[in-house]
């Protein structure tokens, strides 16, 4: 007998139906009680003795179109510089995390520099970081000095590239040694092995983790404005400070979010697929 | 002469003698099955042979060649030797074609096509032709662990080191492992296979040897030490296989 001939029995005709009705009752259920909810939170903040006067300094619709336009490039210099930083931190983490593993005595200065790089930038907070590249530097007077920008990506990616090597490394270390035993039974190198066995399963499985310090260097591309360049959010506090009006924070907000939002979906999309790769799918 | 020559193996971890004074000698073309609990030793003497664990003491020779010695580069020697593991240990993240493949490619900078012609014909001998492009994990055990031989064979090895390739598979799928092994000794492959099959050493060995507490208590044809065991502690373990229905 196939499966399409299959005549389900009484019992589990009952059994379909009680769920069927079961579905239906969870859906009208949720309905109702996030529509209570919503109602509750509107009544809550609306009828709020001050809301007339927030409404008027923050949500307030003329201010929100003049600023847009100042806003939006500001953030546009967030997009190239989240682009560039996210690249240079991921492959700076990369090549530190590789170093760490490295054995042999020959090695151990890199491996000490390599350790000493994420104990530093891991620690040291990102704001010191930026000032002592985008003010300090420039102040050695050197020929062909970068402009502050570049500077202050330099300081973004040090940063990140601390964090990053170290979930790229948890990564390396959680392939299990019967890989590494494989692979090398089969004459292949440590640097071969590493290459074509390790970094591979290792990277897929911290993509998520990845993801998820990129979606937080997004905010803090911005931190670049402390030394000159207009970001979104100085716009806003520029547009601001010319209205005595707050909106403008909030234009900028809304796009932060509206940025924000491809980049988590594709985090939680990655995650959920490798969750489903892991239980054998 | 002997293939593989193993002197005076000591191994320890952490105070724990595992190998103490092994000795063992493998003629080519000869198959060696070596038995003992678990804890006697067998899966170490097969990761010293291959250079994955360290030796505290003592001299294996593989074609005359001292490969103990640390002047001589490991991964030299390991392309000279195939090994299949318990748990089969295929690379996840890659094809069943480029699990095969990757040494071959990689180490003996054989062309893609070239590599890939040659694996294609390994896999349709033992049947799994169709398999050339699934992922391990689409694969059942019997078929993960007829690549993984398979991926060992591509190197075209002069010693297989076989680890209990069939202590991870259900009772259903062991048939299909062994039958591949015995079709290598059929083509004069040498071998030394660590295993639980007293019935497949028997059949297949030409040698067993009993391992006990890393030394080798008795060895000689499978006949005379399964069969007429002359020392207390085979006998005793014997015993224990039968009792657990194994032989």
């Amino acid at each position: 007998m196939t499966l399409l001939d299959h005549v389900p029995s009484e019992a589990q005709l009952r059994r379909s139906a009680y769920r069927r009705r079961q579905t239906v009752y969870s859906v009208l259920v949720a309905a109702s009680s996030t529509a209570a909810l919503g109602t509750l939170l509107v009544i809550a903040v609306t009828g709020a003795p001050g809301w007339d006067r927030v409404r008027l300094s923050f949500l307030d619709p003329q201010i929100a179109r003049d600023a847009l336009p100042t806003v939006l490039s500001g953030l546009w210099l967030n997009v190239r510089l989240l682009v560039c930083c996210a690249v240079g931190a991921l492959l700076l983490g990369l090549v530190i995390a590789v170093l760490r593993t490295l054995r042999g005595p020959v090695f151990f200065p890199v491996r000490a520099l390599a350790a000493g790089y994420t104990y530093t930038f891991r620690g040291l907070p990102l704001i010191i970081v930026l000032y002592l590249l985008t003010l300090g530097v420039p102040g050695l007077r050197l020929q062909g000095m970068p402009p502050v920008l570049v500077l202050g990506g330099i300081a973004l990616v040090l940063t990140y590239g601390g964090y990053l090597a170290e979930v790229f490394r948890a990564g390396i270390e959680s392939v299990h040694s019967s890989q590494l035993a494989a692979a090398r039974s089969l004459g292949l190198t440590y640097r071969q092995t590493m290459r074509h066995v390790v970094l591979p399963q290792a990277v897929r499985r911290v993509a998520p983790p990845l993801l998820n310090d990129v979606v937080a260097l997004q905010k803090d591309v911005g931190l670049v404005s402390l030394a000159g360049p207009i970001d979104a959010v100085r716009a806003a506090q520029i547009a601001t400070a010319q209205t005595f009006n707050y909106t403008p924070y909030v234009v900028a907000g809304v796009l932060f979010v509206l940025l924000a939002i491809p980049l988590i979906a594709v985090t939680d999309w990655v995650t959920l697929r490798s969750a489903r790769r892991q239980s054998g799918g | 002469m002997a293939l593989l020559r193993c002197r005076g193996l000591r191994k320890e971890f952490g105070g724990h003698v595992v190998l103490d004074h092994l000795d063992l000698t493998v003629a080519e073309h000869q198959v060696v099955a070596v038995i003992g609990t678990s804890g006697s030793g067998k899966s170490t003497l097969l990761r010293c042979v291959n250079l994955l664990d360290e030796l505290d003491d003592g001299t294996i020779e593989l074609d005359g060649e001292d490969i103990s010695d640390p002047r001589v580069d490991p991964d030299r020697v390991r392309r000279r030797i195939g090994m299949v593991f318990q748990a089969y240990n295929l690379f996840p993240h890659l094809s069943v074609l480029d699990n095969i493949t990757l040494a071959p490619r990689r180490v003996h900078r054989r062309g893609r096509a070239e590599a890939e012609a040659q694996a294609r014909e390994l896999l349709d001998r033992v049947g799994l032709g169709a398999k050339a492009d699934a992922y391990p994990d689409r694969l059942s055990g019997g078929q993960q662990q007829r690549v993984a031989i398979v991926r060992a064979l591509a190197n075209s090895p002069r010693l297989m080191l076989l680890d209990e390739v069939t202590s991870a598979l259900d009772p259903e799928l062991v048939g299909e492992v062994l039958a591949m092994i015995r079709d290598l000794k059929a083509d004069g492959m040498t071998m030394v296979l660590a295993t639980h099959e007293m019935g497949f050493a028997r059949e297949v060995a030409d040698e067993v040897c009993f391992l006990d507490a890393g030394r080798v208590v008795e060895s000689g044809p499978p006949e005379q030490v399964l069969g007429e065991p002359t020392q207390p502690r085979t006998r005793q373990f014997l015993r224990r296989i039968i009792e657990a229905g194994r032989l």
